[in-house]
């Protein structure tokens, strides 16, 4: 379960910054937010010549696939980014400490919380947001089960959910109940939908591996 | 012509579309993240605004220079809100905001506002109300009957104190808005419970006629009853538009100040003292209450509660001002309070005599409104049914061997509900199309689904066949949604606007039928003459006879002193708690919670269990985990953000089984709303839960480890 794995100390340098500092050592939970620290030592980012700061850089994001320039401060968020400099909004910024979840987006395969990744930390990966979700008209798997549910109520917290959920059936293709119970702590409702969650995570579970073996 | 349509709901066994599970329409793009809520929008030429509270609970502003802050490249509009001078009461009491291109040049610029106070002496904790000085206000005596005697009369008597402390909204979309105020117009993006509402609250502040600000909102995360008015956020996002020369800025408050200054609920406290009959009956009733709402003092809350007629009662309340933020109504205001305060002195008192709680309550429901005394004793018997009371309910502290104890609690609920005023506008047009406005708003409650729900029923078509728009100050006029009001007023404005376009569609089809107006129906996307499918015409073809502008518009309105049966008030709940207590760790789990509920005709009852659940689970969550934790020493509050200020997570809520009253004899009394009532009991019904497992009463909630476990060590001393 990815949010039992131990959280690791970033590799570089240069990425520690006080949100990257407490991704790192766990606030929050710790879960999500480490997947990307995780990952990093193993990320080909160039060394030394990425000195950038504190006036704004050009970066490039990988979002859904494409890439994305623009031009940001170093110590925007990946969060921020998302949603004031490219208007993609489906992640929420809500707490903005790595505490509740509605901003999770899945980053080079890993959920994490995009208010505690830096956006320049985020290139040369692929970030998936729940805009890359859907194809065509008909919704994600995911999605589809948590309207079934009615896993949503005001909806401001869901978006963080799907993406959450989608991350963590990506990593544990048979849940159990209480494994869903577990897996998705690291994110926050305040409407009260979690009984809807708890049965659209695992009728997802079921639909995302029919589409895999058909 | 047609005569006055009867309005009244179909009957239970005729409805179609009202009364099916149907899934909520915005549900596809809420999942798929495409919902866009007014602090997503990003507007052509946006300024991010950045907004500063003050640091202290009580100061006086001696000097603001904002000159550096204005100088900064980038920076739009420097606003002072509270100028030189100003006494501040609560920590994050507004001073200044800025607007600037970007949001981190937007709080640099904030960063750089010199601001002197002259910090004064602050109060913040009322809990211990010996401490509160002048602080606090009592309020008048207040007597019913012979108190005294009926102490001295009583076979029992049980007395507790009991609290249940100040907790936030901390709703997920935080108060705030985009503006945009253009020439004379203001134009303006609220989240907000009430969009009919939002330009006659702001005009007068920004002096604006109310016919030249326009409000628009498709979504809200998140109120619970402290987004009614477009506060002094929107205010101030006016004031920097128009001095940024009329660019759009948005203001939306970070989580610190979120959870600081647009609302909480207020915390009551009581020393109550009961006397009663061994049979059960209670019959005398002391409480001696205090609490606050924030500088402006207390809120009573409503005691006894639901078992308002008890012959002999002794009642006092002392408000306390404190210097933090104001409150707002928090789904069921003074409710919760007053359910918990009551409820426990009943389980208290039960524990006492010795009795089942069950047999307590049921017999001192006696004391509850006439009209409702049957509906809370059906109630009370099948939740304990559903919570398999009579297998797993022990005298209290009673339970099995072991550290784990298990124990049930019960807790009751009443609410008025009823239809806001609410008005709307139904367009049949020459090609079919239908269209329905009312300037109402969906909370994520479902309003949207219901509001087309019974727009189809009523016209015999689909549901997709119904265009809705809701959410714009244009469209007309319809209440806040608050008071669980809102599916009974805009379910009853919609239903008389569909049936009155409709009547207007049959007086013109009538002649072509060769029937009265009065004989025909609209039922399976036909116009027919009533029983006689044969005799119809198809809805395309019945609106092409649609002569003069081309279409048909009829207002529906729903008065609320009238709602001619459509919808009514007064909803019952009883609701019962199975924890387990760790009571080597203070730990408390749910097990199982079980509400019944009824909230007279059901228009989705899909929905509605998704409100009971977030009900429920709201509440469970005030229960075990929430709290606004003040500092005595520096005023400030200690959890203002979400790691310490907690919620409940998807595992800490056990399982929930809610079974809806649908009886006949609910339905007939119309629609009277869900939202609050649900909500009330959790915090009685978990506190006495855990007092049966453990045996000892926690007196304030949240159930906390520490509290548990100091309650235990009590018991043990």
């Amino acid at each position: 379960m990815s949010s039992r794995k131990e959280p690791k100390l970033p590799a570089k340098p240069n990425g520690v910054s006080r949100r990257g500092f407490l991704g790192g050592v766990g606030i929050g939970g710790g879960a999500l937010g480490t997947g990307l620290l995780a990952n990093e030592g193993a990320s080909a980012a160039p060394p030394a010549a990425n000195l950038v700061g504190p006036g704004p850089a050009d970066i490039t994001l990988t979002i859904n696939g494409k890439p994305v320039n623009l031009k940001v401060e170093p110590r925007v968020t990946l969060l921020d980014a998302l949603r004031n400099y490219i208007g993609i909004t489906g992640a929420k910024r809500v707490c903005d400490r790595g505490a509740c979840g509605a901003c999770t987006v899945i980053l080079a395969g890993k959920t994490v919380y995009s208010c505690t990744v830096l956006a320049i930390d985020a290139q040369g990966k692929n970030i998936e947001t729940i805009e890359g979700l859907a194809t065509g008209n008909s919704l994600h798997p995911v999605s589809a089960a948590f309207v079934a549910h009615d896993g949503q109520q005001c909806g401001y917290c869901t978006s963080g959910f799907v993406m959450a959920a989608k991350g963590f059936l990506d990593e544990h293709p048979n849940p159990t109940m209480d494994d869903v119970k577990h897996g998705l702590g690291g994110n926050l409702c305040r409407c009260g939908t979690y009984m809807g969650i708890r049965q659209a995570v695992l009728e997802a579970a079921t639909k995302m591996k029919g589409a895999k073996n058909g | 012509m047609a005569s006055t349509p009867d309005y009244s709901w179909p009957p239970m066994d005729q409805r179609k579309v009202i009364g099916k599970p149907i899934k909520r329409l915005d549900g596809p793009q809420k999942a798929s993240g495409r919902a866009k809520y007014p602090s997503d929008l990003k507007p052509q030429g946006l300024l991010f605004a950045a907004y500063m509270g003050s640091p202290h609970a009580h100061a006086r502003i001696t000097k603001i220079d904002t000159s550096d802050a204005e100088k900064t490249p980038g920076v739009k509009a420097v606003h002072i809100i509270n100028p030189e001078g100003t006494e501040i009461q609560w920590e994050g009491m507004e001073v200044a905001a800025v607007a600037a291109t970007t949001e981190e040049i937007a709080n640099d610029a904030l960063r750089k506002i010199k601001v002197d106070y002259e910090v004064l002496p602050h109060f913040v904790q009322e809990a211990d109300l010996s401490k509160a000085g002048t602080r606090a206000k009592a309020g008048g005596e207040k007597v019913t009957g012979d108190p005294d005697q009926a102490f001295k009369d009583a076979d029992v008597t049980s007395e507790g104190q009991y609290g249940i402390p100040v907790i936030n909204h901390c709703c997920l979309e935080p108060h705030g808005a985009v503006v945009q105020w253009q020439g004379d117009q203001v134009h303006v993006f609220p989240s907000t419970q009430y969009i009919s509402g939002t330009a006659p609250q702001l005009a007068p502040n920004i002096k604006v006629p109310v016919t030249n600000i326009h409000a628009h909102m498709d979504y809200i995360g998140g109120g619970f009853g402290s987004k009614f008015s477009p506060g002094k956020w929107t205010e101030v996002c006016a004031f920097l538009s128009q001095k940024a020369g009329g660019a759009p800025v948005k203001v939306f408050l970070d989580r610190k100040l979120e959870q600081l200054i647009p609302g909480n609920r207020p915390s009551a406290f009581a020393k109550i003292k009961l006397g009663g009959k061994k049979d059960g009956t209670i019959t005398a009733w002391q409480s001696d209450a205090w609490g606050t709402g924030g500088f402006a003092g207390g809120n009573s809350p409503p005691l006894p509660y639901v078992v308002d007629r008890i012959p002999n009662t002794r009642l006092t309340y002392t408000g306390v001002s404190v210097n933090a933020g104001p409150n707002q109504a928090w789904r069921a205001p003074n409710n919760q309070q007053a359910c918990y305060l009551t409820c426990s002195a009943l389980e208290d008192f039960a524990a006492k005599a010795g009795m089942d709680p069950i047999d307590v309550f049921d017999k001192n429901f006696s004391y509850a409104p006439d009209a409702r005394v049957d509906t809370y004793r059906f109630q009370l018997h099948k939740a304990a049914e559903l919570a398999e009371w009579s297998k797993l309910w022990h005298p209290r502290g009673k339970g099995a061997a072991g550290t784990v104890k298990r124990g049930l609690g019960l807790g009751f609920s009443a609410w008025a509900g009823g239809g806001h005023a609410s008005q709307c506008l139904t367009t049949i047009n020459l090609d079919g199309s239908v269209t329905v406005e009312l300037g109402s708003q969906d909370l994520g409650t479902g309003t949207r689904t219901i509001i087309t729900q019974v727009a189809a029923e009523t016209l015999g078509l689909p549901m997709s066949a119904i265009k809705l728009n809701i959410g714009d100050n244009s469209y007309p006029n319809s209440g806040a949604s608050g008071g669980s009001s809102t599916v009974g007023g805009v379910s009853s404005s919609t239903r008389k606007s569909t049936m009155n376009a409709l009547a207007k569609l049959y007086d013109v089809v009538a002649p072509s039928l060769g029937v009265d107006a009065d004989h025909l129906e609209a039922v399976n996307g036909r116009i027919q003459v009533k029983g006689t499918p044969a005799k119809s015409l198809t809805w395309a073809a019945a609106c092409k006879k649609i002569a003069g502008g081309g279409k048909i518009s009829e207002m529906g309105e729903n008065v609320q002193r009238n709602p001619g049966g459509l919808n009514s008030q007064g909803a019952a709940g009883v609701q019962i708690a199975d924890v387990s207590v760790d009571t080597e760790t203070g730990v408390v789990r749910v097990n199982r919670y079980v509400a019944v509920q009824d909230c007279g005709l059901v228009v989705n009852p899909w929905l509605a269990q998704s409100q009971i659940h977030g009900g429920i689970i709201m509440g469970i969550s005030t229960a075990l985990f929430e709290e606004r934790i003040m500092d005595a020493q520096t005023g400030r509050m200690l959890n203002a953000d979400m790691e310490f200020y907690k919620l409940a997570g998807i595992d800490d809520i056990g399982d929930i089984v809610v079974h809806l009253d649908i009886r006949e004899e609910n339905d007939k009394r119309g629609i009277i709303g869900l939202g609050e009532p649900c909500a009330i009991a959790i915090c009685a019904a978990m506190g006495n839960a855990v007092a049966n497992a453990i045996g000892v009463r926690v007196p304030n909630v949240p159930l906390t480890p520490d509290r548990v476990l100091t309650a235990l060590e009590g018991r043990n001393a």
